[in-house]
């Protein structure tokens, strides 16, 4: 009997979300054909409420076979990139009109309040069912947004800045392509990945839960508050090719009245491009580390708890790592000593950790279930680089 | 019959012969088989999390709920409460995603009346938070002892003012009740089984462990300072608990702190300072009852790891505890070389083993001070373990009583 409740109790809470603030969508809505250049409604930023449809944002839509941008909706990309699972990324901002971020060199921009991240993660399809294995060299906006006959579109993230903080709000595509519903509690799509050498490799791509959209953009324990990670000074100081030409990011930010306070491209700070065969090891390796594991391994993140911080401003060899001891990595030693051994990367934890795919000893914990083998040699270059010994 | 048959069968013949040297392994049966609840229960359990707001209980009906990903909760002031631990299971069996079962940010949480089963991680996190209470939950790796097993049961991180009372650990590969950098807390009524460690208090300060039962696992309860974390710990007070048979081998990765702990350690204090062991029944542990050590034992020699880091165990108070049996077999050819040159081969260690890692600088020295048992042996580390003194004198001293922890909650 108490059971009975409690099951009824749930369903009813469980229809107690929060309604969205339009319409309802359609449940399966037909593949319409936009014309690409039919009208536009303009972005439509939700104060509070989480819409059901991304549609209903008026940030992408798909019409002629492509997914497009509204206008205003500005695409960008970064330095060095968060590996997940090989999916490429199409990243986008957008401000309410006459709303601009204020530069800051070290932490993120401070957004104003309606500012709309989206990050769309997509494939490029391979023969048959799979996708490619391929490294993400910038979306192809090519006539007019992502060409969907080529592309697998998995699910779009967006990152919401509202009065009382950030929101993170993830939505993933139909398998047609013209509509990304939003899944508060996240889910796993299986892929088959296809290299260039055709050989395949399963991977278990997680759409996180909101909750765990936290477990990286959580980047201060204490306060919980949410933070954008990428759009930060040292990740966007490059060029962009845009529609009328390539241009620096930052200087095209300002152009366009996204951007206040950023000094001139040359004099802000930059990270390396981790594939940048001209860069030295070091800003490529210490680019990687930043990206894909400084926003929990820092003073502040939920890595903390380790000691081991890997963030760009981290500079003290014992804290990235050197010679340090682990503290509660359980299994994730891989029967090894130190997270990092100088010289020697088959010696080290942190190497260890990059090439398992067992939940419970890869890092990063989340957005990964294959090894991202370009990422780890780099790592082992890095290693093997440094002098000297541990004791 | 050729030779490369009659040398496998002697190693065969040695193997089974050395396997049976070692202290009885007790074996782990499950606690219990939970039917599957309702299947749709997951996803609206996952949906509560989200959805949490302060002040909410989230009841999970009496079944068994499987989930392929981790759980996260962020919101301050939830319960969580299942049937009771034997009733209500988050089955984590087939776990494909997250390094937790259950991922806590958050303050004023409580976690009772439930079991946490097979998680690939650790089941369940606390990182960050205040006033935790984790009650009537069991933890556990249905398989028994396993290093594929997660790290850790129970783990409260950087947390403040936190209760662990009347809960089970069982089968982790670390340690089943670890509470690591935190501050002001009791551990009671709980009983850890079958873990490499069973209860853990690392780099905490002000934490009372009493009233629980530690045995089967490797090391009984340990009380751990690690280099190049946010606090040093200490005011530790572990007293009433019953701490036997911890002699399963040690299933720990190596590297791991935990895996340098000699099966059959009833209790160690490694590298903290102001720890107080009284009024606990402590026996048959088979490498020694109570080891007290310093970093430099658990296979670290790397003073460049510990600039402001203090390895050497002070004002260490062990008295009334009511200790028998243990010694007669320990874990690893030096302590069992050790034992053998001072003890003879049927001879066993005496209650207490101390590395003898000591501040040289000191000159009131380490104040081990060490009462009621049936003799300490200084093993020498720092002189390569050639010189050991069983002279009890030095520890013929006597330190102030360490206060009660309270947590203020009337």
């Amino acid at each position: 009997m108490r059971y009975v409740f409690a099951v009824a109790m749930s369903l009813l809470v469980a229809g107690c979300g929060k309604p969205s603030a339009d319409i309802a969508p359609q449940a399966a809505p037909q593949a319409v054909n936009i014309a690409a250049d039919s009208p536009w409604p303009a972005v439509h930023f939700f104060a509070d409420g989480q819409p059901a449809d991304l549609a209903e944002w008026n940030l992408l839509r798909v019409a002629d076979g492509r997914l497009r941008l509204n206008r205003d909706v500005l695409p960008y990309d970064l330095n060095t990139a968060l590996f997940s699972d090989y999916a490429h990324k199409l990243r986008t901002v957008w401000m309410p009109k006459g709303q601009a971020a204020q530069f800051d060199a070290q932490r993120e921009f401070d957004f104003p309040v309606g500012t709309i991240f989206s990050k769309t993660f997509y494939y490029p399809r391979g023969e048959g069912d799979t996708v490619l294995r391929s490294a993400d060299d910038g979306p192809d906006l090519a006539g007019g947004g992502l060409q969907l006959s080529k592309v697998r579109l998995i699910e779009t993230r967006l990152l919401v800045r509202r009065q009382d903080g950030w929101i993170a709000l993830p939505y993933v595509w139909n398998a047609e392509q013209t509509q990304a519903r939003l899944m508060r509690g996240g889910e796993l799509v299986s892929l088959q990945l296809l290299a260039s050498d055709g050989s395949r490799e399963q991977a278990q791509y997680t759409v996180p839960d909101q909750n765990q959209c936290a477990g990286c953009h959580g980047t201060d324990m204490k306060s919980k508050a949410l933070h954008p990670l990428g759009p930060r000074a040292r990740h966007l100081n490059r060029d962009f090719a845009y529609d009328d030409g390539a241009a620096n990011q930052l200087a095209h930010w300002t152009k366009v009245g996204y951007l206040h306070g950023a000094p001139e491209p040359a004099s802000a700070p930059r990270d390396a491009n981790w594939r940048d065969p001209d860069a030295p090891l070091e800003a490529r390796a210490r680019a990687y580390l930043d990206i894909n594991c400084g926003h929990c391994h820092s003073p502040t993140g939920p890595g903390n708890t380790s000691g081991l911080w890997l963030d760009a401003s981290t500079q003290e060899p014992l804290r990235l790592g050197r010679c340090k001891l682990p503290i509660a990595a359980g299994k994730g030693t891989g029967d090894r000593r130190h997270d990092i051994v100088p010289g020697k990367p088959d010696e080290s934890i942190l190497t260890y950790r990059m090439v398992s795919d067992d939940p419970s000893v890869m890092m990063p914990e989340l957005g990964r279930s294959v090894v991202h083998a370009e990422g780890v040699q780099l790592i082992r270059d890095w290693i093997a680089a440094q002098q000297g010994t541990c004791g | 019959m050729n030779q490369p048959i009659r040398a496998s069968v002697l190693a065969l013949a040695v193997a089974a012969l050395t396997a049976a040297c070692g202290p009885e392994q007790a074996q782990h049966t499950p606690t219990a088989q939970v039917a599957a609840g309702d299947a749709g229960f997951a996803d609206t359990f996952r949906t509560r999390l989200l959805d949490a707001k302060d002040g909410d209980v989230i009841e999970v009906p009496a079944g068994r709920y499987t989930f392929d990903r981790s759980l996260t909760l962020r919101v301050d002031g939830v319960t969580i409460r299942g049937a009771g631990p034997d009733k209500s299971v988050l089955s984590f069996k087939g776990q494909k995603a997250g390094a937790e079962g259950l991922l806590v940010n958050a303050s004023r949480f409580t976690l009772e009346n439930i079991a946490i089963e097979d998680s690939k991680g650790d089941g369940l996190k606390v990182n960050e938070g205040e006033h935790i209470t984790i009650r009537n939950v069991r933890v556990e790796w249905t398989g028994g002892p396993s290093t594929k097993n997660g790290a850790y049961g129970l783990y409260p991180v950087k947390t403040r003012n936190v209760l662990i009372e009347n809960s089970v650990a069982i089968g982790a590969s670390d340690a089943g009740i670890y509470v690591g950098q935190s501050r002001d807390v009791i551990v009671r009524n709980s009983r850890a089984e079958f873990n490499v460690a069973g209860i853990e208090i690392e780099n905490t300060v002000n934490a009372d462990v009493y009233d629980n039962v530690a045995t089967n696992n490797t090391g009984g309860i340990l009380v751990f300072n690690m280099p190049a974390l946010s606090q040093q710990g200490g005011a530790i007070r572990v007293f009433k608990n019953k701490v036997f048979k911890n002699n399963t081998a040690n299933f720990g990765a190596k590297g791991t702190p935990v895996s340098s702990v000699p099966a059959g350690s009833g209790m160690v204090v490694n590298s903290n300072d102001d720890v107080e062991i009284f009024d606990n029944d402590i026996s048959d542990n088979a490498t020694t009852n109570i080891i007290v050590s310093s970093v430099y034992s658990t296979g670290y020699k790397d003073d460049k790891a510990a600039k402001d880091f203090d390895p050497y165990p002070e004002r260490i108070s062990i008295y009334g505890n009511r200790l028998s049996g243990g010694g007669d077999s320990p874990d690893g050819l030096d302590l069992k070389a050790l034992k053998t040159a001072i003890y003879g081969l049927s001879g066993h260690f005496p209650d207490v083993l101390w590395d003898g890692y000591a501040n040289k600088d000191r000159k009131e020295g380490p104040q081990i001070c060490i009462r009621d048992v049936s003799g300490v042996v200084n093993a020498d580390g720092p002189g390569g373990y050639k010189n050991p003194s069983q002279d009890t004198k030095p520890y013929a001293c006597e330190l102030p009583k360490l206060p009660a922890i309270d947590l203020k909650r009337g």
